[in-house]
C-alpha cells in the first residue's frame, strides 16, 4: 500500500484537533509558505501538476494565474465543499476528520492569490462537517492561524451552508447562492478570476485540492508530481460506492487503475458477482463497461474511454442492476436539479426524464431512445454551464453501450 | 471600433457592441427571446446562436462582443439547426393554446417557429402544468405555461424600475415567474413588462380579449399624459366595431425613442386614453337657448360666438388656454387674441393635485405642452391678467366673456369658491375642448375638439424638444382641432388677412408659421422634426 497523504489523518483519533493535527506535522506547509513569495508557490503548484480535484480537472496554478495581474480589488477564496455530485463523499472526510488540513490549504492559497478573504461554502445537508469544520476555524482563530495576525494583511474565513442545491457546487451557481442571489450559475466572460463573489477577483478551489497543498508545499512540487502520471501529480480521494465488497473513500496515486481500485482496493464485486458497469467520476460521468477499466484514473485514462474522471466518484454495478432503471434515476436527478435557467437543459432533462421513466413503466416507444440520444446531443455544449454536459454523459453512454437491454425492455414492456 | 465580418459583410461597430446588434447593422437579424438592449445581458434563452470563426461550438451573439477581425456566420447550416432545436426546446411545454391567447399575432414563438423552426413535433408526453390566468398587479396577468423564462420582467422590476417584485421560482422545467411574497406588480412601469414579454405569459388586462391584433391600425403618437412626451404608438380598432366594446383605441404601446423615453412608458401614460372614446365626448358644437344646450352647425356656432365677442371690449375678454393644446393650436389662438387685441390671457392653471417628478420618466406637470405654450406666447400680455386674476375679474364682472379652452375649473387647483364667483360672475362662458365637464355645462357655447389621437401637431416637452403627433384616427363627429376653429372665427371676425396661422389649410403650414415667427422654432419643418423631433434653440 503507498503512502497515504490526504488520507493520513482520517484513522487517527482527534485529528480534527488543532492539537493532533500538530503532532501530525500539521501546518509545516504553512510555515515554510509564510516565508514564499506569493508567485514562488504559485509556481510550485503549476509544477505539481495538481489539478482540480472538484471534477474539471483544470490545473490549480493556472487557474490562480487568471486573476488580473496588479489587480488592486479584493480578491477571494472561494472554497467549494458542496460536495453534491452523486457518488462522491470524499471532501466529507476532509471535513470531518482533518479540517485543519483545509484551512492550512486556504491559508497557502490565500497567500498565492493575495487574498484576505476566504468564503467556505459547505453542503447544506453536511451538518456534522459544518460542525467539526466551524470548531476547527475557531480553534485556528483562537491560536493566531487565522484573523488579522496572518502576515500579508491578515485572513478570515467565513462559513457558509448551502440549501441543498447540486447546481449550487458549479462555480459560479455557487458565487450566485453565496451572494445571497438564486444559485444560477453565470453567462462567461467575465470569469470568476476577472469578476466572481460580489463583483471582485474570485478563485474557486475544492476542499480537496486545497488539502493538497500543505505536501505540496513542505515536500516539493518535483515529489508530488512524481506520485502520479505525466499530466497530474499526486493521489487523490476515489469514493467507491455500489457493489463492492468494501466501499468508501481509497486514497491512491492517480496513476492507479479502475481495475485495481475495484478488485485489490475495494475487494472486487460482492459474493463474486460480475461487473456490469461502473461510472468512474460522479453521476455525470460516461458509465464504464468491464472491458474498459484497465484505464490509470487520472484526468486522462477515463476520457481515452469518452468518459470523464470528474470528482473521482466511483459507482459499481453488478449483473443485478438493470441500466434502464439506473437511467431513470439519474435522469430524474438532472431533471430535478436543472436550476431551469437556459432553456435546453431546463426543458430537455424534464422530458427526457418522463420519457426514460416510461421505458421503465414498461410503456416505451421504439423510437424513444433515438429521440433521447437526439434531444441530448443538441441541446449538449449550448448551455451556461457544465451541468447539462454532465446529463448528457449518463443519457448518451447508458443508452448507447446498452442498447439492447433497453430494446428488450421496450419490446417487451417488463424487466427481463 | 472593431470591424468585423457578418455573412461576407464587413462593417465597423463601436466599442462593446454585441453580435446582435453588430448583425442587426450588417442587415442580419439574430433570433432572441431573452436579450433586450434595455437590460442586463441573461444568456438563457440560447436562441442567438452564431458562428465564429476559429470558435469549435456556437457562441450566444447577445453575450459575444464583437472583435477586430471576427469573422461571423447568423445562418450557416449548423447555427440554423441549433435554432431549430432551441424552438423545440422553448416549446415542448408550452401549451400551444394561440387561438386563446392574446399574444397571438405578435407573438415571437410564432413568429420564430415559422422562420426557424418548422420541425415536426416529437414530445408526446404530458407537459409540465403551471398556474394560469394569475394577475400580478392592476394591469398584469400571469399564464406560467405560456412563458418562457427568459427573464425580461424579472430584470425589468429589478434594474429599471428597482422595484424588484418579480422573481423565477422553483427550479427545472417546475420554475415559474411569480411575485414575491407580499408584493403585487403595481409599480407605475408595470405595463413595460407585458411589451417586453416575447410570449403570451404577460398580457395585459386591460386589452386582453377586447380585439385581435391583426385587426388594428397603428399611428406614431407622443403622449399628452405628462411634460416628458414620451414616443407612443396608438393601436385603434376601426373596422370591427363590434370589438374592444365599439372603443376605437384599443391600447397604447411605448415607440422607441433613445433621448425621450428608450423603451419604456409608464402606466398612467398607458391606460390613460379612455376619455378619447367616452361618451364624454363633444361630438357637434352647442349652445344653449333657453338654457337648454342644443346641437349646432359650425357655421351657426362661429357666427354665434363672432357675435358673442364683438358685443365686448378686448379688455372684456378673458382666454384661459391650455398646455394641452399643440403649438399650432396656441400659435393660432396667439395670432387671434394679438389680432382682436386680447390681453388678458393665460394657459397656466394650477392642477387641484401637485404632481411630482420621478427618476425614470414621469414629470409634475401633467401637460405636453407647457414649454410650447410659453414659446407661443400664451401667457399674459402686457397689462393683461393672469388665469387667477382673470377669473376674479370675471367674478368682479370687469371681465363679461370668458373662454375656457380645455381646463375643468371646478376640478383645478383654484379655489372653489373662486372658481363659481367666476363661472356667476362672467356674462358669457365660451367652452372649447375634447369633453364635456361641469365648466363646459356652465357654457353658452360648446365648441368640440379634436383629440390629440385625431389629428395632426406638434408638442414641445419639458426638456425643449418639439415632437410630432400623428392622426390614428379621425376626430370624432363634427370635432376639428382647435387651430380650425380659430382661422373660421377669425375669417367671420374680419381678423384673418393673410396670417397663415389662420388661413393655412393644413397643420404643417401653422406649424411652419409659428417656426418662421418664433425664434425658438426657427428653421423647424415637419419634414425635419421627422420622428425624434428638433431640440428648440435657447
Amino acid at each position: 500500500m503507498a503512502e497515504l497523504i490526504l488520507s493520513r489523518n482520517f484513522s487517527v483519533p482527534d485529528a480534527h484537533t488543532l492539537r493532533v493535527y500538530r503532532e501530525g506535522g500539521g501546518y509545516k506547509g504553512w510555515d515554510k509558505a509564510k516565508g514564499m513569495e506569493p508567485a514562488a508557490i504559485t509556481e510550485e503548484v503549476k509544477k505539481s501538476n495538481l489539478r482540480g480535484l472538484g471534477g474539471a480537472g483544470f490545473p490549480t496554478g493556472v487557474k490562480w494565474g487568471f486573476i488580473p495581474k496588479g489587480s488592486t480589488a479584493p480578491k477571494y477564496l472561494v472554497v467549494n465543499a458542496d460536495e453534491g455530485e452523486p457518488g462522491t463523499f470524499k471532501d466529507r472526510y476532509i471535513l470531518e476528520r482533518d479540517p485543519h488540513a483545509l484551512i492550512e490549504g486556504m491559508l497557502i492559497a490565500a497567500r498565492a492569490i493575495d487574498s484576505r478573504l476566504g468564503f467556505v461554502y459547505i453542503r447544506g445537508e453536511y451538518v456534522q462537517p459544518w460542525r467539526v469544520f466551524s470548531a476547527a476555524v475557531k480553534e485556528a482563530y483562537d491560536a493566531g492561524l487565522l484573523g488579522a495576525g496572518v502576515p500579508g494583511g491578515g485572513f478570515d474565513i467565513v462559513v457558509h451552508r448551502g440549501a441543498g442545491a447540486y447546481i449550487c457546487g458549479e462555480e459560479t451557481g455557487l458565487i450566485s447562492s453565496l451572494e445571497g442571489k438564486k444559485g444560477w450559475p453565470k453567462v462567461k466572460p467575465p470569469f470568476p478570476a476577472v469578476k466572481g463573489a460580489f463583483g471582485h477577483p474570485t478563485i474557486v478551489n475544492n476542499v480537496e485540492t486545497l488539502a493538497c497543498l500543505p505536501p505540496i508545499v513542505t515536500r516539493g512540487a518535483e515529489w508530488f508530481a512524481g506520485l502520479g502520471t505525466k499530466t497530474q501529480g499526486g493521489t487523490r480521494l476515489y469514493s467507491v460506492s455500489g457493489h463492492v465488497v468494501k466501499p468508501g473513500v481509497v486514497e491512491a496515486p492517480v496513476s492507479v487503475t479502475l481495475r485495481s481500485l475495484i478488485y485489490d482496493h475495494c475487494g472486487g464485486i460482492r459474493g463474486g458477482r460480475p461487473l456490469k458497469a461502473v461510472v468512474p467520476g460522479g453521476s455525470s460521468a460516461a458509465i464504464l463497461t468491464p472491458d474498459e477499466i484497465d484505464i490509470a484514473m487520472d484526468v486522462d485514462g477515463p476520457k481515452s474511454k469518452g468518459s470523464m474522471i470528474g470528482s473521482a466518484g466511483i459507482v459499481v454495478m453488478d449483473d443485478t442492476v438493470s441500466i434502464p432503471d439506473a437511467l431513470m434515476v439519474v435522469a430524474r436527478f438532472y431533471a430535478h436539479e436543472s436550476c431551469g435557467q437556459c432553456t435546453p437543459c431546463r426543458e430537455s432533462t424534464g422530458w427526457i426524464y418522463k420519457m426514460t421513466h416510461r421505458i421503465v413503466e414498461g410503456k416505451g416507444r421504439k423510437e424513444d431512445l433515438d429521440t433521447i440520444l437526439d434531444v441530448a446531443k443538441r441541446g449538449a455544449g449550448t448551455t451556461i454551464c457544465a451541468f447539462y454536459d454532465g446529463a448528457v454523459g449518463p443519457y448518451i453512454s447508458y443508452i448507447e453501450k446498452f442498447r439492447e437491454e433497453f430494446e428488450a425492455l421496450i419490446r417487451s414492456g417488463a424487466h427481463a | 471600433m472593431p470591424k468585423l465580418t457578418v455573412n461576407g459583410k464587413e462593417i465597423t461597430v463601436p466599442d462593446g457592441t454585441n453580435l446582435i446588434e453588430a448583425a442587426k447593422a450588417a442587415g442580419a437579424e439574430v433570433p432572441h427571446y431573452c436579450y433586450h438592449p434595455g437590460l442586463s445581458i441573461a444568456g438563457q434563452c440560447r436562441l442567438c446562436m452564431v458562428d465564429i470563426d476559429k470558435v469549435p461550438r456556437p457562441q450566444i451573439a447577445c453575450n459575444t462582443q464583437a472583435a477586430e477581425g471576427m469573422v461571423v456566420q447568423t445562418e450557416s447550416e449548423r447555427v440554423k439547426d441549433t435554432r431549430r432545436s432551441m424552438m423545440e426546446f422553448h416549446l415542448i411545454n408550452h401549451p400551444l393554446d394561440c387561438p386563446v391567447c392574446d399574444q397571438a399575432g405578435e407573438c415571437w414563438l410564432q413568429i420564430y417557429y415559422m422562420k426557424h423552426g418548422l420541425y415536426d413535433p416529437r414530445m408526446t408526453d404530458e407537459k409540465v402544468h403551471k398556474p394560469k390566468a394569475v394577475p400580478l398587479g392592476p394591469h398584469v396577468i400571469l399564464d406560467a405555461e405560456r412563458c418562457i423564462l427568459c427573464s425580461r420582467c424579472v430584470r425589468f422590476c429589478d434594474e429599471i424600475t428597482g422595484t424588484g417584485e418579480l422573481g423565477i421560482f422553483h427550479r427545472g422545467d417546475h420554475s415559474e415567474i411569480g411575485l414575491f411574497p407580499g408584493t403585487a406588480l403595481e409599480n407605475a412601469y408595470s405595463g413595460n413588462v407585458i411589451d417586453i414579454c416575447p410570449v403570451g405569459a404577460l398580457t395585459d388586462r386591460d386589452f386582453r380579449f377586447q380585439v385581435r391584433v391583426w385587426y388594428l391600425d397603428t399611428a406614431k403618437s407622443v403622449c399628452n399624459g405628462c411634460a416628458r412626451g414620451c414616443n407612443i404608438e396608438i393601436h385603434t380598432n376601426k373596422h370591427r366595431t363590434h370589438h374592444n366594446q365599439g372603443k376605437r383605441v384599443a391600447r397604447i404601446k411605448p415607440r422607441f425613442h433613445a433621448e425621450v423615453n428608450k423603451w419604456w412608458i409608464c402606466d398612467a401614460g398607458r391606460y390613460g386614453f379612455r376619455w378619447i372614446d367616452d361618451e364624454s365626448r363633444l361630438a357637434a358644437p352647442g349652445v344653449t337657448v333657453d338654457g337648454q344646450s342644443v346641437e349646432t352647425t359650425w357655421d351657426d356656432a362661429v357666427a354665434t360666438f363672432a357675435g358673442r365677442m364683438s358685443r365686448y371690449r378686448p379688455e372684456e375678454i378673458g382666454v384661459l388656454a391650455s398646455p394641452q393644446m399643440s403649438n399650432e393650436d396656441l400659435w393660432a389662438l396667439r395670432r387671434l387674441l394679438d389680432s382682436l387685441g386680447v390681453m388678458h390671457r393665460d394657459f397656466a392653471v394650477p392642477p387641484r393635485e401637485p404632481g411630482e417628478d420621478d427618476k425614470l420618466l414621469i414629470r409634475a406637470d401633467k401637460n405636453p405642452n407647457t414649454r410650447g405654450a410659453q414659446l407661443a406666447g400664451l401667457g399674459p400680455a402686457a397689462g393683461g391678467l393672469d388665469a387667477g386674476g382673470i377669473l376674479d375679474a370675471a367674478a368682479a364682472k370687469k371681465i363679461k366673456l370668458l373662454w375656457v379652452l380645455h381646463h375643468d375649473l371646478t376640478a383645478s387647483g383654484f379655489a372653489a369658491s373662486r372658481v363659481s364667483a367666476a363661472l356667476a360672475g362672467a356674462e358669457t362662458i365660451v367652452f372649447q375642448g375634447t369633453n364635456a365637464n361641469p365648466t363646459s355645462a356652465r357654457a353658452a357655447l360648446v365648441l368640440p375638439s379634436a383629440a390629440y389621437a385625431e389629428r395632426d401637431g406638434t408638442f414641445t416637452n419639458f426638456e425643449g424638444r418639439v415632437q410630432r403627433f400623428r392622426p390614428a384616427m379621425a376626430p370624432l363627429g363634427e370635432a376639428q382641432p382647435d387651430w380650425v376653429t380659430f382661422g373660421l372665427l377669425a375669417a367671420r371676425l374680419g381678423k384673418a388677412g393673410t396670417d397663415v396661422a389662420l388661413t393655412a389649410q393644413r397643420a404643417d403650414e401653422v406649424f411652419a408659421a409659428l417656426a418662421a415667427a418664433v425664434p425658438a422654432f426657427s428653421g423647424m419643418l415637419y419634414r425635419t422634426l421627422g420622428d425624434t423631433g428638433q431640440m428648440v434653440s435657447a
